[in-house]
């Protein structure tokens, strides 16, 4: 059965790293459906999340064949590892002329959204949410009118146990 | 305080440190500055090829013979394109390679350098690992890594580009003698519950087989697959890379398996209930069709790279770690639970009997004409005058494949032949390297008459080196495999399998020095090949075998391998 798997991964902030990755994702016809990098505390590692989907043995294929790369140190199948907090930011600029500007805002407001631009013709929203939340934006903002969006891709984090 | 180096001088310590005798390669104008340091290193012996993919076979005919790590030198630009072929030969067969390429100095690099080129970039998915080197300082560590990476865990090819400057500059010299990546760490231990559950499915099986892959032979393994086979009474089937892994002339052998396998391994691997497979990946050519692959069985799989499990076949017992490791503590175990060789025997009695109707239905035969040279022939030839005791490296195509079907292996690191990527040509440069480190052995490439064209360029490397391979070219003015899939599968449709052109082969050996024989009718095989065993000298054998012969059995590409095509 096909799902959607957010991979978290730790690889040695060298340059060809990531190329290492995105190659081995496109030469074994493997999906990337987002990816989002950046230098983790110790700046010799870079972290990786990852969103990809493919039945139970591919996503063991791609989380093996991640393994197997020498500059990664660690993959964490965070789908896998139970709870997870999961965000992505989106910059969704929409047309907000006389008459829709209001509804706009509204939105915002009802979303917790927040406008970081603004022109005579436009406001640019931002949003930041897990996945399913983004979506719900740009669903209502859909028939207004949006000119542009520009999404970050997802990032996780494992939940720390509730109790002690 | 350490003296210091020059980036080309600590690349040759660097060489001398890791124990590397023979390094092949072609210079050019960014491997100058490592060129001159060779120009004083005695201890290092540099062969001199004609072409660098020629140099990666070499290194890789070296490696594959004797499980030390090959090196090759090559010059930025085309002659690091022209190793790729090589490496990436090497990557599918998973054997240890060092592959330094010169690269354009450091501040030119992006600019379209005159003989620049992105190696890295272009080598990534068919190397282990590569690393360009930028500053002289990370030099000796790199090289440290470079063949700790290329010989550990599933080895694997290398490469470390060398940008001019960085040969050039200065440095102290510090070699780690250790070495620890904190991203790489391969598993040799098998987990000891798995090897335990691989017993119990041994013990509660009646029709096993073990699967000998490539893995045997890099690890080492093959004293205990044959120790394990013996003791419990298996038969043993190998993969194309596994065949030395376990005697072909042993009782228990049934040959190799797969597209051109034999009948009863074929038959054996579809109905048995459980197989071992020892350091095997099931690649398409040894399976067939997967989903009709071996219905009835449990497989236990033995492997160091875990990637290689569960890749194309469900795995019932997956044993991560190293074969030899591995089948050492299954046979641990078989020990201390002590039942008697005879109870198994006993337990795979009627499997052996059914074994035995298969061999005796359908053995490995040909059919002789009187009138041509069958290519069967020639390889069983090759195999009782040479005692089964050559180091034969082959071409790819029907030449292959009748090697690997009519040459007896008994022992591991005797056949070098290209499995994984089937590179035309590999054959006769990878007999230099192996040759160049077994100078005391017989070394034969057995290759087809469009294979051999592919880097015939290298009889001037093996006249240098006075080397005295002999090479077999079974010649049927064809492109034979193609040829026969085209008899077979495009109504016989002829489509660009013949050369017009083919060089007379004697006097092409002629014209570099070497000695050439040619074979047209059955009775002169045997002379020929003694007069050509007998001769001190490269020498050419022509044999002109029968046109449209073909490689029989055969499982026709993406069927079950019980449908079979049987001579």
């Amino acid at each position: 059965m096909e799902r959607k798997h957010t991979l978290s991964v730790l690889v040695e902030n060298t340059p060809g790293a990531l190329a290492r990755i995105v190659g081995l994702f496109s030469g074994r016809g493997f999906n990337i459906d987002s990816l989002c990098v950046a230098e983790t505390l110790d700046p010799t590692l870079s972290h990786l999340t990852l969103v990809t989907h493919g039945d139970d043995m591919i996503i063991e294929q791609i989380i093996k064949q991640l393994r197997r790369l020498i500059d990664v140190y660690k993959v964490v199948d965070v789908t896998e590892e139970g709870e997870f907090v999961e965000r992505e930011m989106a910059l969704i600029k929409v047309r907000a002329e006389k008459e829709t500007r209001a509804e706009v805002l509204r939105m915002c407001d009802i979303f917790r959204c927040k406008v970081v631009d603004v022109s005579p013709r436009t406001y640019t929203v931002e949003v930041t949410g897990p996945e399913s939340k983004i979506q719900a934006v740009i669903e209502l903002l859909k028939p207004i009118g949006i000119k542009e969006i520009v999404r970050t891709g997802l990032i996780a984090m494992k939940r720390e146990k509730k109790t002690t | 305080m350490a003296t210091k180096m020059t980036g080309a001088q600590i690349i040759v310590e660097a060489l001398k440190r890791e124990g590397v005798e023979i390094i092949f390669g072609y210079p050019g104008g960014a491997v100058i500055d490592i060129y001159d340091e060779l120009y004083r290193t005695p201890e290092i012996k540099h062969v001199l090829v004609r072409h660098e993919q020629g140099a990666t076979h070499a290194a890789d005919g070296l490696a594959r013979s004797t499980g030390k790590v090959g090196v090759c030198l090559v010059t930025s630009g085309p002659g690091a394109t022209n190793t790729v072929t090589g490496i990436a030969t090497a990557y599918m067969d998973s054997i240890p390679l060092v592959v330094l390429t010169g690269q354009v100095p450091t501040k030119l690099i992006g600019n379209d350098a005159f003989q620049e080129v992105d190696i890295t970039g272009i080598t990534r998915p068919c190397t282990k690992h590569n690393f360009l080197v930028k500053r002289v300082e990370d030099l000796a560590w790199t090289l440290k890594a470079a063949f700790h990476i290329a010989r550990t865990g599933r080895p694997g090819p290398v490469l470390v580009d060398l940008p001019k400057d960085v040969q050039q500059a200065k440095t102290e010299f510090h070699w780690p003698e250790e070495i620890r990546l904190r991203s790489y760490n391969p598993v040799y231990e098998p987990n000891k519950r798995q090897v335990e559950k691989a017993y119990r499915l041994l013990e509660a099986s009646t029709r096993p087989v073990i699967l000998v892959g490539g893995g045997v032979i890099a690890s080492g393994a093959h004293e205990e697959v044959r120790e394990l086979a013996e003791l419990l009474h298996i038969p043993v089937t190998m993969t194309l890379m596994g065949l030395g892994g376990f005697p072909g002339t042993h009782e228990y052998s049934l040959g190799m398996l797969g597209m051109h396998g034999t009948y009863y391994a074929n038959m054996a691997v579809a109905n048995s209930d459980l197989i071992i497979a020892v350091g095997a990946r099931f690649d398409d050519r040894v399976t067939g069709k997967v989903d009709a692959f071996a219905p009835m069985a449990k497989i236990v799989h033995i492997d160091i790279d875990p990637t290689s499990i569960q890749k194309n076949v469900r795995v019932d017992v997956p044993i991560v770690g190293d074969c030899k490791r591995s089948l050492a503590r299954l046979l641990e175990i078989i020990k201390e639970v002590g039942r008697p060789s005879k109870l198994w025997k006993e337990q795979f009695k009627e499997w052996w009997e059914q074994i035995d109707i298969w061999k005796r239905r359908y053995p490995l035969t040909y059919k002789q004409d009187g009138n041509h040279i069958k290519p069967q022939f020639v390889i069983e030839k090759l195999y009782e005058l040479t005692k089964g005791e050559a180091i034969v490296c082959t071409e790819v195509g029907q030449n292959q494949m009748w090697t690997a079907q009519f040459y007896k292996f008994d022992k591991p690191r005797t056949l070098l032949s290209s499995g994984g990527l089937g590179t035309m040509g590999y054959g006769f440069p990878a007999a230099i390297g192996a040759q160049m480190a077994n100078p005391d052995k017989l070394v034969l490439d057995i290759a087809g008459d469009g294979s051999i064209q592919m880097n015939i360029q290298e009889m001037a490397t093996a006249m240098d080196q006075r080397l005295p391979i002999k090479v077999i070219i079974l010649n049927n003015g064809y492109l034979g495999m193609v040829r026969q899939w085209q008899e077979l599968f495009y109504d016989r449709r002829y489509s660009a399998v013949q050369f017009a052109t083919i060089p007379d082969f004697v006097k092409l050996a002629e014209a570099y020095g070497a000695v050439g024989f040619r074979a047209t009718k059955p009775e002169e095989v045997e002379p020929t090949l003694k007069k050509a065993l007998e001769t001190n000298n490269l020498v050419l054998v022509d044999i002109h075998i029968a046109p449209e012969e073909g490689v029989f059995p055969m499982v026709p590409a993406g069927r079950a391998t019980t449908e079979m095509i049987l001579v």
